[in-house]
């Protein structure tokens, strides 16, 4: 069974108008399990649940602390290209837009590569547009290969693959996957995403498995907040999560939080999702998965950033730029502005202000074995 | 109690600590320097073993205590391995936890795994203390695979539930040549000290210390909890009763003397 078939087996109506039926009561009901069922991640996600955020965020804290530790483990996304071949209304990488196109040589994605590891990180993440002419599986081969011998995660976040290729790069010494479905409404889905293979909703849903089926250790997911109503697309989410941990036992299921700011993406969101909806959807599927990682990027600003720290959170990036080439000069077009542009030492220094530790380092390159050394 | 012999070291102390979780690596060595342990086991993930500033490592002072790396994070047995001899080259040690943990959710290790690493560790020279869940036949297939230890979890890692597993403990306890240290789930210094007196050997707390409001005085408190129940198993105790037992009994005046007849 896939998770496709599960979204055929889901009444997204009956979902919709569940989450405007919960009532305080069911919500109180909800806050007391141990482990929330289907109904429950309703109840917690609902707008009743709106006046609860401040026990979410206590019992998110505890179960999080309980879990993971004072820690906050730390990665930077490396952008090895920014062409694509899809046409995304939201995205700055938009097959149609007139922004100036990169892909970084090998030489040069090790540059930055060094740039990177010299800010301290050990964890990196792979990003770029989705066009296979460029990031080609030999293509991205080698930069695995570049990269393996000086950080201890490497992980993906490009075009959807098959099994087999998935498999290839995690035996090369990928460990981890991220792909958003973006969202999971279907109508909405097809209003922006216009044009190339991501108006595939099935292969996307099903490309995450593939992932799952090629043994990466970490599979990340996750919508754009903005697309579509947050707390639908939050039960799916969930959903989605619980779905992967119980086919992928292996693998840890990872949950990003990506928010589209219009001041970001020159692209005006028709769903607004505030801080707090973002903060009230982190706390759920903490809740709701105790040990998936939750993510936090630069996309958030800095002090929304502080202020989650020791409330969920467990992932974040730092010093991230989103432009091929952007850490050793100016790079070329960008996905989306950052909002927290510190310095990965700044925020560093601002996890430590509250009283954790920040972690570099958390997996070791040596549990990977390499198909080619 | 007997004397706690790891591989012929004499260990005074009962109580082993972790390293993870700590709100700082200060705080960390604070907390392992007041429990006065002997053995801080260490997760190799979480260590840059080339890099001799590393935050963790370079906060702890291994002349006070030893260094028990461990293979948290491996998923089977070849992982184990892999991890146990780069930790043997880096740290000078073939002392190791073997922890093999395929499902990342409630961290329980795999016995299969787990066996198959600790045989082939032990061919290979190693001083193996396994992480298993309290299942009294796999500690004894582990012991005659000459296992050094066995360290049955109380709960899940984390947990804090205190001890979940005591009658397949008991049975542990009972049947094991080798030192049992009852390691994960102990949340509180009560469950470290239930542990000692149900006659485990030693136990490893991490969690329980780390996420405490202030680390080091819940080292402390650990420490006092161990040595109370060693304390408590040297001076002999009563033994449990439903009944009441007088402390004067009635039946004193009679004697062993059999009735001629």
């Amino acid at each position: 069974m896939t998770f496709l078939d599960k979204l055929q087996q889901l009444d997204f109506s009956a979902i919709r108008r569940a989450l405007e039926a919960v009532t305080p009561d069911d919500v109180q009901r909800a806050l007391t399990r141990e482990r929330p069922d289907e109904g429950d991640i309703i109840a917690l996600l609902s707008p009743a649940a709106d006046g609860c955020i401040e026990q979410l965020a206590r019992r998110s804290a505890h179960i999080t602390e309980r879990r993971f530790g004072k820690v906050i483990q730390l990665y930077a996304p490396l952008y090895l290209s920014n062409e694509c071949v899809n046409k995304c209304a939201y995205c700055g990488f938009s097959h149609e837009l007139d922004v100036e196109r990169r892909t970084l040589t090998v030489a040069e994605a090790m540059k930055e590569a060094d740039a990177i590891h010299d800010e301290g990180f050990r964890h990196i993440l792979l990003v770029g547009g989705e066009d296979r002419r460029y990031l080609s599986i030999p293509y991205l081969l080698d930069v695995v290969q570049g990269l393996r011998r000086r950080f201890d995660s490497i992980s993906i976040e490009i075009q959807p693959m098959s099994t087999e290729e998935y498999a290839a790069l995690a035996a090369a010494g990928v460990d981890g996957l991220t792909l958003y479905q973006e969202l999971y409404d279907r109508e909405r889905y097809a209003h922006y995403h216009l044009a190339g293979p991501k108006r595939h909703y099935d292969k996307r849903i099903l490309a995450m498995e593939n992932g799952g089926e090629a043994g990466f250790r970490s599979l990340g997911i996750g919508v754009l907040l903005g697309l579509s109503d947050w707390r639908f697309e939050a039960v799916i989410t969930a959903y989605h999560a619980r779905f992967l941990m119980r086919k992928f036992w292996k693998s840890r299921i990872a949950i990003s939080f990506p928010r589209i700011l219009e001041s970001a993406h020159h692209f005006a969101p028709e769903f607004k999702v505030s801080q707090r909806d973002l903060a009230h959807m982190l706390f759920v599927m903490r809740l709701m998965a105790p040990d998936a990682e939750l993510v936090l990027s630069t996309r958030e600003s800095a002090a929304f950033r502080d202020n989650m720290i020791g409330l969920g959170v467990t992932r974040m990036s730092a010093g991230s730029k989103t432009d091929p080439g952007g850490y050793t000069a100016d790079g070329s077009g960008r996905q989306f502005d950052i909002e927290d542009s510190r310095a990965p030492a700044q925020v560093a220094q601002a996890i430590e202000a509250r009283g954790m530790e920040p972690v570099w380092k958390d997996f070791d390159r040596e549990f990977i074995v390499r198909s080619s050394s | 109690m007997n004397d706690l012999i790891i591989d012929g070291v004499t260990l005074k102390s009962r109580l082993f600590v972790g390293t993870g979780k700590f709100p700082s690596p200060q705080i960390m060595a604070r907390a392992i320097d007041v429990s006065q342990t002997e053995l801080v086991t260490v997760a190799l993930r979480r260590v840059d073993l080339n890099n001799p500033n590393d935050n963790t490592l370079s906060a702890l002072d291994f002349t006070k205590y030893r260094l028990l790396p461990n293979t948290s994070g491996a998923r089977d047995a070849a992982e184990a391995v892999r991890l146990a001899k780069i930790a043997r080259a880096a740290c000078r040690t073939n002392w190791v936890k073997l922890e093999v943990t395929p499902d990342p959710n409630y961290l329980l290790p795999d016995p299969v795994e787990t066996l198959k690493a600790a045989e082939e560790l032990i061919k290979d020279g190693f001083v193996v203390l396994p992480y298993i869940n309290a299942d009294p036949i796999l500690a004894r297939r582990l012991e005659d695979a000459g296992c050094a230890t066995v360290m049955p979890l109380a709960a899940p890692i984390g947990s804090n539930r205190g001890i979940r597993t005591a009658d397949q403990l008991a049975i542990i306890i009972e049947q094991a040549g080798v030192p049992v240290v009852v390691d994960a789930g102990l949340g509180m210094p009560s469950h470290a000290a239930e542990a000692i007196e149900m006659g485990a050997d030693a136990v490893l707390v991490n969690t329980a210390i780390a996420i405490a409001d202030d680390p080091v005085r819940m080292a402390e408190a650990f420490r006092l909890a161990v040595e109370a129940a060693v304390l408590a198993r040297e001076a002999g105790p009563g033994g449990e009763s439903r009944l009441a037992r007088a402390s004067s009994p009635v039946t004193g005046f009679l004697t062993d003397e059999v009735a001629s007849s």
